[in-house]
Parts: C-alpha cells; sequence; structure tokens
C-alpha cells in the first residue's frame, strides 16, 4: 500500500482509509482521533473520539460533557486496531497530553505527529522519536531565523524587568492552553514564589493542569476591581487580551508576550510587545531538522505553517517531501478562549 | 558595541515617544566620546560607507546559507540585517581558535567600516558576526544597511541630543549641517564645555514648517475666519528647500529634501542655475516640479527623474526641473522666519521677481471671500486659476496670514485641504508579504477590474495598494488570503478571483495615467485601500471602462514615456 492511499487529504483533514478515521479533523466527523486539546485541532462535534486522558479532559473543559458522542481514552504506547489500520499514541512534548498518533497498514509506518516540541517542559511528557516510514511534521517555525534561545535566559528577561520596574504590572500575553501553565511552572523553577495571577480565561485549564498533578504554585484570578493594586506583579493573559482595554487598568503595564513568534521583532512590535519573551510550545528549526532525521522517515509529509521551507530542506537531504497545504491550523489560542473586557464587578 | 547594540534593542521595542527620548538621552550622557557621536550618528543616518553596503553582508551570508532558505527567511522577515542575525552560523563553543576576543567598541567598528578596505571588509565584518550574539548582530548590521527601523526618527535623536544640555532641538538642527561625526565640539557645547560649533555651511538646511488636515479642524468654516487666512495650491511633486550663500567668498548652492536630505546631486541643472544666478542669495521653500513648455508635469513624468543614478544631459533635457516659491525663510543673510507670512510673501514676490521665470517661479495666490468659494476651487483648480496645471494640483493650502516660520508641525497655523479623492471598486488578484512594520503579514494587493476578454469577462490588474487599513483590517486581509490561495509564484500568492468568489476592495486614488507599462493601460497615482467591501461579489466590481472614461477627461500627455 502507498502512503497516499492509507491517509488522504480531505476538506474535513487528514483521512484515514483503512481505519476509516480522520486525525484533528476541523469538521465534525463520525470517527475522531485527535492529537492535543489546541482549539484548531481539537473541535467539538464529532461522533467518536480517540485521545489521551488529559486531551479528552481538556476538551471537556472547553466545550462541555456533550463534546462529542463517545469519548475513547488512549493509552500511551498501546496499539490499538481500527478496521485495518493499528494505531499508538505516543508523546508530542506538546502540551498536556498532546501525542503523536503512529499509523500502521499495509506494511507502512506513518506518524502524525500533530505539534510537537524538543525542548523541556515540565508540564508534560517528553517527545519520543518514533521510526517511521513517512512522517507528517507540522513546520510553524519552519524557517532557520527560527531558532529558541535558551529558556531560562527567557524567564530571567522577566524577571530581570520584574526587579528594574517594580511598581509595574507585568502582563504577559500566553496561550491558556500550555504555555501558560509553562511559564508558571519555569517561573517556579526559576525560585519566583509570589502568587502569579491570571486572567478569568485562564482559570478552568490552569486548574486542570494542577488537578492533574502539575505543581504551579498559588495562582490567583485577577479579580476586575482590584487590577489597580497588582504593580510588580506577574499577570498571565490570553495574547488578545495584551492590548485590550482589561490589561489598560493595571498600574503602569509592561506588555510582554511569551511565543515563538517574538524572535522576529516586527511580530512585536506589530502587538505593541515591549518586553518579547521567546518561549514556544512548537519546535525551532533545528529541532524540526534534528527530528525528522530521527525517525528515519524517507518521506516528510509537512500540514501547516512555513512548509515551503522545510520542504526544500528535506529534499536537499535526499528525502521525499510535499506540503499538504492544510486549512484551519496555527490558529490555536488568540479567539479560542476569547478574552473581552470583562463586565465591570 | 553591545552597550550600542542594546540601547537599539531596548529602542525598537519601546513604543511611547518619551521613554524613547529617555532611553537615548541617558546613553548619550553616560556614553563617552567618541562612541556617543557615532551613536548618534547612526540614529539621525548620518553615517555611510563607501565601501561596505549591503551587498557585502549578502555575499557573506550567501557564502553561509542555502540560497532558497535565505530567499524564504528574507521574505519572511522582512528586514535584511535582522534575517542574516538570526540564520548567521555561529562557530560552536569551545571550537579552536574561537577564544572570545572582547567585542569591539563601536568607534572600532565604524572606524574600520570607514576605512577598511573593499578586500579585507568581509574577513573583519565575518570576524565580529561569529563573536557577536543575535542582538549585536542586528545592530551591526544595521550600520551598514542604514535604516534602523527602531521606530526613532533623526528629529528625535536631535531632541535627545538636546535635552541633555537642556536646549531646544532647533538649536541643534541651526548648527547640525556642516558638523561631521563623531560630533565632539557639539557634545562640548551642548554640555556647556564649549563654543557653540559654527557651522561653516554656507547653505545650511532650516527644518521645514508642515500643516494639518483642515477636515481634522472641528466644523473649520465656523471656527476659522477667512480673512484672516491666505490660500495657494498645493503642487503635487517634491517638497524641497533651495539654499545659497557665500563662504570665503564662494557660493554655494544647495537642495534639500523635507527631511533635510541633501538631494542636489539629482537636480545639477537646478544647482547650476541657482549657483550661477547672483540674485539667489537666501533660502526657498518650495515645490520641485518638472516643466515643459511653461507647463507643468504629472508627478508621473517628475517620477522618471527621480532616483535615477546618472544623471544624463538627456534626462536634463527631457525633464528640466524648476521650483514653484511657496516661502522665503532667508534673504542673503537675514534671517525672514519670524516675520509673519504675509511679510515674507512681500518679499517672496520681491526676491522671485529678480530671478530666472524659467528655473523658479511663485505659487500664485488664490484669492478667496469665503470658504464656499476656496471649495469650489479646490474641486476646479483649471477654472479657479491653475489653467492647464490643474493636474498637478492635489489641493489647496491654506495658512494664516500672521504665521510666523515655525519648524515641525506647529498647531493652528497651516493647513492642507486636499483633492476628495477617487474611488474605484476592484477584485483582489494577488498579495505579496510586506516589509518593515507589516513583515509576514500580506499586505500588499494587486487589484483588478473587469474588462471584456475573448473568452468572456475577464479581471485586469491596475494598481497595487499597501495601505489605508487598519491593522485590525489587515490582520482580516492577511487572513483572507491564506485561506484563499489558488497559487503561489515565490513570495506572491494569487488568490481567488472570479465573479462569484473573491473579495473586493474599494481603491482610493489620487489621478490616473496612460501607461505602456501596465497591462491595462492606465497607472493610479497613490493608490489605497478605502474599504473592505466583504458585501460586494465581485462580478460587480467597476469595469475598466469607468476608468479610461475618467483618463478622457484630462488632456492627453504630450510626450509619451522615454
Amino acid at each position: 500500500m502507498r502512503p497516499t492511499d492509507i491517509l488522504k487529504i480531505t476538506p474535513q483533514g487528514l483521512y484515514c482509509a483503512p481505519g476509516d478515521f480522520h486525525i484533528d479533523p476541523v469538521r465534525p466527523v463520525a470517527q475522531a482521533l485527535v492529537t492535543h486539546g489546541h482549539s484548531d485541532h481539537a473541535r467539538p462535534g464529532h461522533g467518536s473520539v480517540l485521545a489521551t486522558t488529559e486531551t479528552l479532559r481538556i476538551m471537556a473543559v472547553r466545550y462541555g460533557e456533550g463534546f462529542c458522542g463517545t469519548a475513547q481514552e488512549a493509552r500511551l504506547g498501546e496499539s490499538v486496531a481500527i478496521g485495518d489500520a493499528r494505531v499508538t499514541f505516543r508523546p508530542a512534548g506538546h502540551v498536556l497530553g498532546s501525542a503523536q498518533i503512529l499509523i500502521e497498514a499495509g506494511g507502512c509506518r506513518i506518524v502524525a505527529s500533530g505539534d510537537y516540541k524538543r525542548a523541556r517542559d515540565p508540564t508534560c511528557l517528553p517527545f519520543e522519536p518514533i521510526a517511521c516510514d513517512v512522517f507528517i511534521t507540522e513546520a510553524t517555525f519552519g524557517l532557520p531565523v527560527f531558532r529558541h534561545p535558551d529558556l531560562a535566559s527567557e524567564v530571567r528577561k522577566l524577571l530581570d524587568s520584574l526587579a528594574l520596574f517594580p511598581d509595574r504590572a507585568h502582563i504577559v500575553g500566553a496561550y491558556a492552553l500550555g504555555k501558560a501553565q509553562r511559564l508558571m511552572a519555569l517561573l517556579r523553577e526559576a525560585g519566583y514564589d509570589r502568587p502569579i495571577y491570571v486572567h478569568g480565561a485562564m482559570e478552568r485549564l490552569t486548574d486542570l493542569y494542577k488537578a492533574e498533578g502539575v505543581p504551579l504554585g498559588e495562582v490567583r484570578k485577577v479579580v476586575a476591581a482590584e487590577r489597580g493594586k497588582l504593580g510588580g506583579e506577574i499577570v498571565i493573559c490570553p495574547p488578545s487580551a495584551i492590548q485590550d482595554l482589561w490589561a489598560r487598568r493595571f498600574p503602569d503595564p509592561v506588555t510582554s508576550f511569551a511565543s515563538g513568534w517574538m524572535r522576529v521583532r516586527a511580530r512585536a512590535r506589530q502587538k505593541g510587545v515591549e518586553l518579547p519573551l521567546i518561549v514556544s510550545d512548537h519546535s525551532d528549526w533545528d529541532d524540526l531538522c534534528a527530528t525528522i532525521r530521527e525517525t528515519g522517515a524517507g518521506e516528510v509529509w509537512v500540514t501547516h505553517g512555513e512548509e515551503d521551507a522545510l520542504v526544500h530542506w528535506c529534499r536537499t537531504q535526499g528525502l521525499e517531501a510535499r506540503p499538504l497545504h492544510m486549512i484551519g491550523y496555527g490558529d490555536e489560542g488568540d479567539d479560542a478562549d476569547a478574552p473581552r473586557e470583562e463586565p465591570a464587578a | 558595541m553591545n552597550r550600542f547594540a542594546a540601547l537599539l534593542d531596548r529602542l525598537a521595542y519601546e513604543p511611547r515617544r518619551n521613554a524613547k527620548l529617555r532611553l537615548a538621552a541617558a546613553y548619550l550622557r553616560e556614553t563617552p566620546d567618541p562612541d556617543r557621536g557615532y551613536a548618534h550618528a547612526a540614529m539621525t543616518g548620518a553615517l555611510t560607507f563607501r565601501n561596505a553596503k549591503p551587498a557585502l553582508i549578502r555575499g557573506l551570508i550567501a557564502e553561509r546559507t542555502d540560497p532558497v532558505l535565505f530567499g524564504l527567511s528574507y521574505d519572511y522577515v522582512g528586514d535584511l540585517s535582522e534575517t542574516v542575525a538570526l540564520m548567521w552560523p555561529t562557530p560552536q563553543a569551545g571550537a579552536p581558535g574561537h577564544n572570545r576576543p572582547p567585542a569591539p567598541t563601536l568607534t572600532e567598528v565604524v572606524e574600520t567600516l570607514a576605512s577598511a578596505s573593499r578586500s579585507e571588509l568581509p574577513a573583519r565584518l565575518a570576524g565580529w558576526l561569529d563573536h557577536l550574539d543575535e542582538i549585536g548582530r542586528w545592530a551591526l548590521l544595521k550600520l551598514i544597511t542604514g535604516n534602523l527601523r527602531i521606530g526613532l526618527s533623526a528629529r528625535l535623536a536631535k531632541t535627545a541630543l538636546a535635552q541633555i544640555g537642556e536646549m531646544e532641538p532647533n538649536a541643534i538642527e541651526e548648527v547640525w549641517h556642516g558638523l561631521e561625526p563623531p560630533y565632539e565640539s557639539l557634545f562640548a557645547w551642548i554640555e556647556g564645555r564649549g563654543p557653540r560649533p559654527e557651522s561653516v555651511d554656507p547653505a545650511p538646511f532650516r527644518p521645514p514648517m508642515l500643516s494639518h488636515p483642515l477636515e481634522d479642524v472641528t466644523d473649520f468654516r465656523a471656527a476659522l475666519d477667512p480673512a484672516s487666512f491666505s490660500a495657494e495650491w498645493k503642487w503635487d511633486g517634491i517638497r524641497v528647500q533651495a539654499v545659497a550663500g557665500f563662504h570665503e567668498g564662494r557660493k554655494t548652492a544647495r537642495l534639500y529634501s523635507r527631511t533635510g536630505e541633501e538631494i542636489s546631486g539629482a537636480f545639477p541643472d537646478l544647482i547650476d542655475a541657482l549657483s550661477g544666478d547672483p540674485h539667489f542669495v537666501g533660502a526657498i521653500d518650495g515645490e520641485l516640479l518638472i516643466l515643459r513648455d511653461g507647463r507643468v508635469q504629472s508627478f508621473n513624468v517628475l517620477q522618471q527623474r527621480l532616483n535615477r543614478k546618472t544623471i544624463s544631459p538627456k534626462l536634463i533635457h527631457e525633464f528640466p526641473a524648476h521650483i514653484r516659491a511657496y516661502d522665503l525663510l532667508a534673504e542673503g543673510e537675514e534671517d525672514l522666519r519670524a516675520l509673519p507670512f504675509a511679510e515674507r510673501r512681500s518679499r517672496l514676490e520681491a526676491f522671485v521677481g529678480r530671478l530666472d521665470p524659467q528655473r523658479i517661479d511663485l505659487s500664485p495666490i488664490v484669492g478667496f471671500p469665503d470658504w464656499p468659494a476656496l471649495e469650489a476651487a479646490r474641486a476646479d483648480p483649471a477654472g479657479a486659476g491653475a489653467g492647464v496645471d490643474a493636474e498637478a494640483v492635489e489641493g489647496v493650502m491654506v495658512k494664516r496670514l500672521d504665521s510666523p516660520y515655525v519648524p515641525g508641525r506647529p498647531k493652528g497655523l497651516w493647513f492642507k485641504w486636499k483633492r476628495d479623492p477617487f474611488v474605484v471598486d476592484a477584485v483582489l488578484m494577488y498579495a505579496q508579504r510586506g516589509h518593515g512594520k507589516r513583515s509576514s503579514f500580506y499586505s500588499d494587493y494587486t487589484f483588478g477590474v473587469w474588462r471584456q476578454g475573448q473568452a468572456g469577462p475577464e479581471l485586469v490588474p491596475v494598481g497595487k495598494a499597501y495601505f489605508g487599513f487598519t491593522d485590525e483590517e489587515l490582520a482580516q486581509l492577511d487572513r483572507f488570503v491564506r485561506k484563499h490561495t489558488t497559487n503561489r509564484f515565490g513570495p506572491v500568492r494569487e488568490v481567488t478571483h472570479t465573479a462569484d468568489a473573491g473579495l473586493v476592495l474599494e481603491v482610493a486614488f489620487e489621478g490616473l495615467q496612460r501607461s505602456t507599462r501596465h497591462r491595462s493601460g492606465v497607472a493610479m497615482r497613490f493608490p489605497r485601500v478605502s474599504r473592505i467591501r466583504w458585501d460586494k461579489p465581485p462580478r460587480e466590481a467597476d469595469r475598466i471602462e469607468t476608468l479610461e472614461a475618467l483618463l478622457a477627461t484630462y488632456p492627453e500627455p504630450e510626450t509619451t514615456d522615454p
């Protein structure tokens, strides 16, 4: 069987014919396998969903318990048969519960890696390379200008700024699922022991992380009326809130944003960010290239992001590669947990 | 170098003007000579290096990276220095032969860039790049590419400099031209340690006075008394300052753009005329235009003379440069800027009266008893005295009769009242990523209108627009482009554009020219997106005949493109 007979691109997303299921479908389907809980990959309304326990819990928090017909738990490392295909979930190191999906059918091994990273993350299991024939990769940061710096130095930038401006609130934009909690954990590792304040839109996911046993220290929800008293504190909020009226009510706020995009100056300036923190839950260029080599795949499919450059690189390495031009991915975060000005309290 | 790099880095992320000023002033106050002088020169764009050019950077990166990956990265980042700073492959720490030498000082960098030979430079630059971090590399490369893009204008840098000695920024401007980096005498004067540097420049630049849109004045027809104002045409050329003076018996004439950049080299014909005319000693504020047989040519014609590397006699002959004078800033040695406009105007009339009208003439006054009369003149300049030159009028200027000439954009003295733009509904056809602030967004849009093709109606591109929309609209347009891409040509994406599917943009523009270079046969002046018509199906966009009808209202150009 050729890989393209096993996995096809449909308007719903990647479709596995031998197993009759979709991976991370963008529209409702009968049977969905979901790699992780970000809203561009995990959407409500499917007949059945197979995903890790943590991903299912994240979906339930976001969409309510009835987010699909039947939810089925995928145990990491356990191979299960679906139709004529076998699937195995393994950690992807992206966010809590994130997984790659190995599909074996017709003697061919294909890995749909979802989103993944290789950098350290105290809030989730690390990525495990899987030997395969075809590796399906994202390319969010698929350009050689994206080289994520040392994490500790980025966290140090935030703490240094707090020391320099002890009266200013530090408003840090971070995706509500994963980035926010990773940042909290990294701050704790760096010895920061004051309460960390969060925007209301982050509270439930943060509580979920804590319930799953991720130590985050004391986290307090921002009470709208008390914003003026939070000078010198760290406040984490969804990216779209950093320029919101909501953020302007803090004492002389320093606008910060934790994202791999902060590597590019124009991106930071477009968002009005004064203190860019290059902290990413995606692989940087070097890690994308290293991971592709580690899997031993002879063929690489690139789903979303800066696919042209990664495809070009693969070809220069003698690998077959093609962009999938998939639509509907890469928009996680900004709108998912839509933070609007909270009603005056 | 590291301190300078840290300054540029902080300035680049600091959005508040006053905080920028504080950062720059603190650096200038605390950094010793000559580093601070070179830093200030970098911030004001006063550094140029004969041999160190962007091509040098391109050469170095081409030897070290895959050209396709570099191209894609540059296209994404939108800034050469930053792309190279991020992509530069640094030697492995601990590799033999890489004991970290101390980072070079800014002075060492600037002086080497200025003096090293073409053959020495690549190795020197590569050595520095190997040993600087990403921010250091970026700042170093910015010195060479010239445009810092840190949101700090030359004017703001001079304001910061003035602040360290509690001076007015215009006091700096007055002595600025004629001084060379690293400005040690200037710093000494500002800090009260030395005399005012004698500007030996006999033809200095004077910061120009700028205007506000009249429409920004709430209910201006009632708020402003027409009797207190004078009006003249707003000519569609480039605003210039022509200055001439004597030093030790020798006459010097110069032409400056409104930002203080000297552009004499591009207009030797004009400079010769100004130098040769014994009556021209002083400073004129005016508009640079191309005049043929006494007729002002459109901006399109002027553009064919601008930005040429070589100024051939043929070019000079076919595109004779001319100044239409608005104001007189100095006459002989006398500074007239404190006088009221009305008085300067009569001095200007007498002054220009003694000059060769082929080269300099007066911008005529447009008389108006009341605002409706001026509004009528603005709508029909041809009928209101501009005659055949009306095509080169882009509106009217309204100036208080008692206004002194104040550098900058003072409130309440001068106003511009531009003509209403033309608008057309066009269909988005292609998009390209922008540079600078817009980098990584699809922000340059090629749009077309319908015409009858051999196989039925087809879209023909009529122009390109890359502004006019808000940041929020830009994000929406960018998303539309990404989701409706039908084809890719390098950095350009083709976007769905059929009769039923696609996006209609309302495009505003200032004028229309016949063009042999555009497939549609027309070229727009100053096109911008004035509205996004999410509601309108592409089939209802305008047709080329609409534009051609507009063209017909203009007189035919007498000469075609060279």
